[in-house]
């Protein structure tokens, strides 16, 4: 347990980190997997991996689950909107498939909204934006008890920047398996 | 560590919120800067002539007669003679010479006297004068202590400027914001978030770090006394509503519900928090919180983002953000519930409705030709003034005089502050030496 909150961090520490250019790392995937323990990440996903146009740019993990490599987890929205953009159908639907094979998995959707416009509605927005996924993760096999969320907002930004592709990376949903 | 001898997760949330709060006793040395950055060219000529002093030891606690002009240069609307061009400097009534003030084009006098009737107990005696026409327009005596001071002189500000406009002036008054400094952590390329919550007089001067946390902090809201701060932290990694004392430092946690909980205002008795809550459905909604009894009263439902409510000055209305109708806009509401109506009708997004103190504008977040900005709306008429020229202000907020608004902008990639005047005509930039500066919010008056 204590391993997957450290990992959790991790993820976290990386998501942020690495965004901040315009080329993505996936130097903690490995890691995550291998803290992971390869019983969740290994069996994920295999049957879809080849779909979704969403996950290009060797992502090398699982669609699904704590093992999925950075791109799998983020969910990226339009301005001011919080519905799904059909290309995360297949990785949202390995992570309830995830959930539902694993009853005690546990995962934290962090929503989050651009700079623009005012704080605490960017707030309301981040919340439909996890709500969103949650819904479907819901729909899909997840169970109530396994997926929480939060809303930051805008207050917690993964690119600084003001410019349009700074803004449409940080329109997004983080999906952080612990706890 | 202290940690050690917690025993359980309560008890170490317990003194981590301490931790948070004791930050309280250090002052904090970053300071605001604050510069005109356009002022009226009608600004009115004046001379604060330095106060004499008629106590013990060499000087009194602070130079009152210059906090007296920095207050009224900042107004912008009074322009006040530099001490090296005077060509006298009397303390008194007697000594003045009116024809020298009037040769150098001041209209306006102001001389004063620091007396010390006591150990810590001062006097600042002053006189204003009406240069033209050679009289007396205003004579006072505020006492003040070396602690106070400061807040002292600004009070003699807000008594001229007052008595020269017709309006109460709000030096004496306080902002509340939140900083930001972000520095890198100790693994490559990890960020370390610093926010905190600071209290000002309304001059940049004796900031006060109320709460420090490496989680977001947000949308300070003053109590309609000023005694007491509510506000959104983030430290146990979610969004919970706080109440400080800020005197004694000491705070409440009021709201952690599941799911949001966000936008803390005082209902004008201060009585009530209206908040916004999304519980258990992820529904964003209106809600008033009574402080004493807790009972929670829900204002509105449906599947709307609600949220940012303002009371009306009476507190019969609840104005608040929604997107009910697809982009954000500002709506209205009973405070004891009932059908909700919409306000604002001019461009596509109104968001962060903040009431004048007068009740007949609201300042909103305003998007005007793609940029976000700070825009007034005349509640009789429907109108719209655009106030401010950034690409991303938010965060209006009112002085208690309906005055001025402060609010939130960019320098460069620099979160500061800025006020513009209510007619758009006076504005400043305040700026903290580190950091990002955001969320402003204007205290009430000063009790009396």
């Amino acid at each position: 347990m204590k391993n997957l909150k450290t990992l959790a961090a991790l993820l976290v520490v990386c998501l942020v980190t690495a965004c901040a250019g315009p080329s993505k790392s996936t130097v903690d995937d490995g890691a995550a997997g291998a803290g992971q323990g390869g019983a969740s990440s290994a069996g994920m996903g295999d049957g879809s991996m080849g779909q979704g146009g969403a996950m290009g740019g060797g992502g090398s993990g699982a669609l699904g689950g704590p093992g999925a490599s950075q791109e799998n987890r983020i969910i990226y929205f339009e301005f001011d909107r919080f519905d799904i953009k059909p290309e995360y159908n297949a990785i949202l639907q390995a992570h309830a498939r995830y959930l539902s094979s694993n009853p005690s998995a546990r995962v934290r959707l962090e929503g989050h909204a651009d700079e623009r416009g005012s704080r605490e509605y960017n707030i309301g927005l981040g919340e439909k934006r996890a709500q969103s996924v949650r819904n479907v993760l819901l729909l899909q096999g997840g169970v109530s008890d396994q997926i929480a969320t939060v809303s930051f907002g805008e207050e917690r930004p993964a690119v600084i920047g003001s410019d349009d592709e700074a803004w449409s990376l940080n329109r997004r949903v983080e999906i952080v398996y612990g706890q | 560590m202290t940690m050690r001898y917690i025993a359980t997760p309560l008890a170490a949330a317990l003194v981590l919120a301490l931790t948070l709060v004791l930050t309280l006793a250090n002052p904090a040395r970053a300071e605001l800067q604050i510069e005109i950055t356009q002022g009226v060219d009608t600004a009115l000529p004046i001379a604060v002539v330095p106060f004499g002093w008629q106590g013990s030891g060499a000087a009194p606690p602070l130079d009152a007669a210059a906090i007296v002009a920095a207050d009224l240069a900042r107004s912008g609307r009074f322009a006040p003679l530099d001490r090296k061009d005077m060509l006298q400097k009397p303390t008194t009534g007697a000594d003045v010479k009116f024809d020298d003030w009037r040769r150098q084009g001041s209209e306006v006098l102001v001389i004063g006297r620091v007396l010390q009737p006591g150990p810590d107990q001062y006097e600042i005696q002053f006189q204003v004068f009406d240069v033209l026409r050679g009289e007396q327009l205003l004579g006072y005596r505020q006492p003040a202590t070396a602690a106070d001071f400061r807040r002292s002189a600004h009070r003699v500000a807000d008594l001229i400027y007052e008595k020269l406009t017709g309006v109460r002036g709000v030096f004496s008054t306080r902002i509340a914001y939140v900083t930001v400094v972000r520095a890198p952590g100790q693994a490559q390329g990890q960020v370390k978030s610093s926010y905190r919550l600071v209290i000002a007089d309304a001059d940049g001067e004796n900031p006060r770090v109320m709460v420090e946390s490496p989680e977001p902090i947000m949308s300070p809201a003053w109590s309609p006394d000023g005694r007491q701060i509510a506000y959104v932290s983030f430290e146990s990694r979610r969004s919970e509503i706080y109440v400080q004392d800020l005197r004694s430092g000491s705070r409440k946690r009021v709201s952690a519900r599941p799911g949001v909980n966000g936008a803390p205002a005082w209902s004008p008795d201060g009585r009530k928090l209206a908040v916004s809550l999304s519980r258990q459905d992820g529904n964003l909604d209106i809600y008033t919180l009574d402080l004493n009894t807790q009972v929670l009263t829900r204002l509105t439902s449906g599947p709307a983002i609600d949220t940012e409510p303002a009371w009306s000055v009476d507190g019969s209305q609840i104005y608040f953000t929604s997107d009910a109708a697809g982009g954000p806009q500002v709506y209205r509401v009973a405070a004891d519930g009932g059908r909700a109506q919409r306000v604002t009708f001019e461009g596509s997004y109104n968001a962060r409705p903040r009431v004048a103190p007068d009740g007949k504008q609201l300042a909103v977040v305003h998007n005007d030709r793609g940029n976000y900005r700070i825009a007034t709306v005349d509640l009789a008429r429907s109108t719209t003034q655009v106030l401010s020229s950034g690409r991303l202000d938010e965060s209006p907020s009112f002085a208690p005089n309906g005055e001025m608004l402060i609010y939130a902008t960019r320098e460069g990639a620099r979160g500061v502050l800025a006020t513009v005047s209510a007619n758009g005509r006076i504005k400043q930039r305040i700026s903290a030496l580190e950091g990002d500066v955001r969320e402003p919010a204007w205290s009430p008056f000063p009790p009396n």
